[in-house]
């Protein structure tokens, strides 16, 4: 079980969190005009990386609040936590 | 009875106290202390059970976790238990255990004659045999297998038993208590670091308890006790004995089983069986040691076959002897111990040694002894079926391959030892590889992927003085770098002897024209003739051979088979061991109890059950209870004989005739509130919300990114910046992790909380034509007339003295307003609309009769909103703005949510009027048609129409728009029925809704 460092709350258990996906994806601004496939390529297409992976959790049972966590996911190694506005780098 | 193989003066059982037990319906008596092998050697029993696939006469073989063969079933305060290995079970008053795997009797079993059949039980006889014909395989082969195969019964009965988990964080985590778990627990303790130490063994000490070494002028069981005695008096180490470690998981979270009280007869009061115990640690020892590997040879199996270490186990252990006229068989120092220890004990053993000679320290006092030692012996056989009678011996030439002056000698037992495979699994199940290192013929942890160190014979070393030298140092620089403080321990002063180098002979070759069976795996009963067929076969990858011969795959996970069946492997294969690698560790380590696992999430522990305030009068006026999600909402109020369909009937009739009123408080609640909540309820919902007053509530239909409907309910503008938000009552959670994920990541500069308050409102539904006379009763004070609070109207109100809020929303249909007061107060209000409504003829509703209003009245819900509708499909696209971009728009426009056809919902009557139609029922031109028969759509929910009193449907229905009128087919094969009916508007009841606002 993964041991995640919420930037609000500090190290919890997985079993706090719900996983939220790629944190890589960008949502097309409203009422803006785009192709059926950027759009499509929004909703469904996902990379799958062997290796760093910037991801969203959400601290269901803590803060509520979702963060970004950089996460190997071969070795699960986590290398940094970041909350939602925070640059990464 | 006496115990003919007990010792009188050595071990560490208790002699003052005698325990009385049976097997297999036969007394014995022991001694506190003993486990269950150890009381039945004492008594001279050794045919424990039979094997797996030839039910071969099976006895005992180690003496702890990697037994392969003596696992009983064990009856304890009334349940039985499975799979229980009798090595590690300790022994209590009144333990009943019977053999597992033979039928009748352990000593006459039908199965044996697989064993002379064994030429049809070859590798892979399963896949090859029992594949054809395939209509075979229910009726007659797997009850045959069945039948054969497994290790006992499961119970049938409720597990009476208490099961318990806990969590818990430390610096250190030490799994193993022989001499390098000793040495970092107490290295680290001594330097501030926060310690637990397990033990899965019942006492503490390891190999200290039956090595012949001293520390510190003690013995080593002696420096032992004063370990942990002190260790136990510190507040910053946890000892635990009973516990096994058995699962390494992500970020050094480790799991770990406690046997609470299973040495006892039963469980005391609140005291729990077993305990999980869930661990992060800050690092990981590991001090698992190692176990004795056999060396292979004929009838290896034969129970009297023991490992010499378990041999010398049980000598010191619990002053109990495996045999009288023992050989010891070996290619290495530490088996001499072994028969030192019986010639200490006046019982002569014959050492057979597979080296040419040795002349270490250990084998001078073995000779000095008098002991018979014959170099470049070997066991060639076993002889004896159910227990070792005798057995061929041999001279072995020098490369191994040609036996010599093959003669049999009388004997009772054969103790054998192929040198030592350190316990890796803890160490691999951690992500971190293994490296096979050579002197040792055996593989030990490479490189950690975690924070965790491997120790002393774990990590390949067999000298104490390295091990406590390495360990004591290891505990130091680990604590020292997580408490920073400094306090080193000296390490303590070894005597031992030492060892010569051992022999790398790991299996005898079979005599000319002999065809004994010479096994790897004793649970699995994998023989070496297995192996040798698997790879002419053409399996290859180790994993493969794994599988197909079922090799280390019984329940002991190969602990003492897989190194030599890697050996046969890569001498057939011509390859060295670690080319040929080995099978994944995978946990548990040791099987692990189904209690254990569930711990107290059981029954009604196994989720929360979320109650109304209006649950007590709920239960006292004969509510029946639904779950809905985690919460109990009543589903109907049973009067006198009543049913279900009777209840809910009356109930609904009345909500449609007079008044009825239903605990809401299970919907969801959500507080929106913020300058830029409009806004975001605008992007949020498929309709326009920029627009709404204040005091004005709007149904709202919200939807995936992918154009799916998530979610529909009412929310009403409480004030400029302050929204009441609803959900379906299952969709609660979902919904608010939605709008913080839009809040929060994608248009964070909206200025808008968040917040749930689901649990701070108590809801009642107040419906029927009579639902206003009813409320005006109970606000005299307030306007409640159509005009001063008209439909979807809202307004805050005074209850007697109460704060309340009133919409005025409608799911039945119906006029209908809903109540709201804080929690506190639900009671009260409940039990004020039931003492003014008995004037208007008011009854509780349950459930099932808000469904069957909602059905008739076409309202969607869940069932329509499963997850693969869209707004069109369920009829909400007329709330679909055209103007503006929320949620989820761009997905509508997909080709196939525009087709012509589309499904689209509808009502659904039988012909005859009388005949319910199952949910589910799939929707069907032809009810005779061809095989795959086209489905059109499916029936999403039903209900007795109690305004029509016919039974009414609402379906799915491909190109519903354009079906009103026509006739289908609603076929259940689930219930075995089919029903022609004919599809009608979804709207059953009131379809221009002028009931709602009248
Ligand atoms: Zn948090």
């Amino acid at each position: 079980m993964l041991y995640i460092k919420c930037p609000h709350c500090g190290l919890r258990s997985q079993n706090e969190f719900a996983y939220g996906g790629d944190a890589s994806v960008k949502r097309p601004e409203l009422n803006k005009e785009i192709s059926d496939q950027e759009w499509d390529e929004f909703v469904y297409l996902r990379k799958s990386p062997r290796g760093k992976h910037l991801e969203l959790w959400h601290h269901v049972s803590g803060c509520r609040q979702w963060i970004k966590v950089l996460r190997d996911t071969s070795t699960h190694e986590i290398f940094n936590t970041y909350k939602s506005e925070e640059k990464v780098g | 009875m006496v115990q003919n193989y007990r010792l009188d003066k050595i071990g560490l059982v208790n002699r003052e106290k005698k325990l009385s037990f049976k097997f297999n319906g036969k007394k014995y008596f022991g001694y506190e202390g003993d486990t269950l092998a150890s009381a039945l050697i004492a008594n001279g029993v050794h045919l424990v059970g039979r094997s797996f696939k030839y039910h071969r006469p099976r006895g005992f073989f180690g003496a702890g976790v990697d037994e392969p063969y003596a696992i009983v079933q064990l009856y304890r305060n009334g349940e039985t238990e499975p799979n229980v290995r009798a090595t590690e079970q300790e022994l209590f008053e009144g333990l009943e255990a019977k053999s597992v795997n033979c039928w009748p009797s352990v000593n006459f079993d039908i199965g044996a004659i697989n064993n002379f059949l064994n030429i049809f039980l070859p590798a892979g006889f399963y896949y090859k045999t029992f594949m054809w014909p395939r209509s075979f395989w229910y009726r007659i082969y797997e009850p045959f297998i069945r039948k054969a195969a497994g290790f006992g019964v499961a119970s049938k009965e409720h597990d009476k038993e208490r099961y318990e988990h806990k969590y818990e964080y430390c610096d250190l985590l030490i799994a193993g208590s022989g001499p390098s778990g000793l040495a970092s627990a107490y290295a680290a303790a001594k330097n501030g670091a926060r310690v637990i130490l397990a033990e899965d063994k019942p006492r503490f000490g390891g190999s200290l308890l039956t090595s012949d070494v001293s520390i510190n002028n003690q013995s080593g069981k002696e420096w032992a006790e004063n370990i942990i005695t002190e260790l136990k008096g510190m507040t910053n180490v946890t000892v635990k004995n009973r516990a096994q470690i058995f699962g390494y998981y992500d970020h050094n979270m480790l799991v770990m089983s406690e046997r609470v009280t299973d040495h006892l007869p039963k469980s005391e009061e609140f005291t729990p069986k077993q305990r999980l115990w869930y661990i992060r640690a800050k690092q990981v020892v590991i001090s698992s040691g190692s176990i004795e590997r056999p060396i292979v040879f004929g009838n290896n199996d034969t129970p009297g076959v023991v490992l010499a270490s378990a041999a010398k186990e049980y000598m010191k252990v619990y002053g109990v002897l495996v045999g009288k006229k023992p050989v010891v068989f070996t290619n290495n120092d530490s088996a001499y111990e072994t028969a030192i220890e019986f010639k200490k004990n006046n019982i002569n053993p014959i050492v057979l040694d597979s080296r040419q000679d040795s002349n270490s320290e250990i084998i001078k006092e073995a000779k000095s002894l008098g002991i018979d030692i014959k170099f470049s012996h070997v066991v060639v056989a076993a002889k004896g079926y159910k227990k070792v009678k005798s057995c061929d011996i041999a001279k072995i030439s020098e490369d191994k391959q040609n036996l010599n002056q093959i003669k049999n000698i009388e004997c009772d037992c054969i103790c054998v030892s192929g040198f030592w495979t350190p316990t890796v699994h803890l160490a691999s199940q951690s992500g971190g590889k293994t490296k096979f290192k050579e002197e040792i013929d055996a593989f030990v942890p490479d490189k950690s992927k975690q924070k965790e160190v491997t120790l002393g014979s774990a990590n390949g070393v067999f000298t104490l003085e390295e091990t406590l030298k390495t360990s004591f140092d290891k505990g130091f620089e680990l604590s020292k770098a997580i408490t920073n403080n400094n306090n080193s321990q000296q390490i303590p002063k070894v005597s031992e002897k030492k060892h010569s180098k051992h022999d790398k002979f790991w299996c005898v070759p079979l005599p000319k024209g002999k065809k004994y069976k010479r096994f790897l795996d004793f649970q699995n009963d994998v023989a070496v003739s297995d192996i040798e067929l698997a790879i002419r076969e053409g399996y290859r990858s180790i994993e493969h051979v794994k599988r197909y011969t079922t090799l280390g795959m019984a329940t002991d996970q190969g602990k003492t088979s897989n190194l030599n069946g890697l050996q046969l492997v890569s001498n057939i294969e011509n390859k060295v061991v670690p080319a040929v690698g080995h099978t994944t560790f995978r946990p548990p380590y040791t099987p692990i109890s189904i209690g254990a696992i569930v711990g107290r999430e059981i029954g009604k522990h196994s989720k929360p059950t979320r109650k109304s305030p209006m649950h007590n009068w709920h239960e006292k006026n004969n509510a029946v209870f639904v779950d809905a999600g985690v919460w109990l909402r009543p589903r109907y109020y049973k009067r006198g004989n009543e049913g279900l369909f009777e209840a809910s009937k009356r109930e609904a009739e009345n909500v449609r005739k007079n008044v009825g009123v239903c605990d809401v408080t299970t919907l969801g609640k959500i507080d929106v509130k913020g300058p830029d909540a409009a806004e975001f309820l605008n992007r949020v919902y498929t309709n326009a919300w920029l627009k709404l007053p204040v005091g004005k509530a709007r149904y709202g239909v919200m939807l995936r990114e992918d154009g799916i409907v998530m979610d529909d309910g009412t929310t009403t503008r409480i004030s400029e910046n302050h929204y009441h938000m609803t959900t379906t009552t299952a969709q609660a959670a979902n919904v608010l992790s939605h709008l913080e994920y839009y809040l929060q990541l994608v248009w964070p500069e909206l200025d808008v909380n968040v917040v749930s308050t689901t649990e701070q409102w108590a809801g009642a539904a107040i419906a029927g034509p009579k639902s206003r006379d009813l409320l005006q009763k109970l606000f005299p004070n307030t306007n409640v007339s159509n005009e001063g609070l008209p439909f979807m109207g809202f307004v805050e109100a005074n209850l007697f003295g109460v704060n309340a809020r009133i919409f005025r929303i409608s799911f039945s249909g119906e006029l209908a307003y809903e109540v709201n007061v804080e929690s506190d107060n639900g009671n009260f209000m409940w039990e004020k609309i039931i003492e003014i409504g008995k004037d208007f003829n008011l009854q509780p509703y349950g459930t099932e009769a808000l469904s069957t209003l909602r059905i008739e009245m076409g309202h969607v819900a869940g069932s329509e909103l499963d997850g693969r509708t869209i707004p069109y499909d369920t009829g909400l696209d007329g709330l679909v703005s055209k103007k503006k971009d929320f949620i989820g728009k761009r997905s509508l426009l997909k080709k196939a949510y525009n087709e012509k056809d589309r499904q689209r919902i509808v009502g659904v009557v039988p012909l005859d009027k009388k005949t319910s139609i199952p949910e589910g029922s799939h929707l069907v031109k032809d009810p005779k048609g061809k095989l795959p028969n086209p489905k059109l759509g499916h029936i999403s929910a039903s209900c007795w129409s109690v305004e029509h009193n016919n039974p009414f449907s609402l379906a799915i229905l491909k190109d519903g728009k354009n079906m009103i009128g026509s006739k289908l087919y609603a076929m259940s094969p689930l219930k075995n029925k089919t029903i022609a009916v004919e599809i009608v508007s979804s709207h059953y009841v009131d379809p221009k809704g002028e009931r709602v606002r009248s």
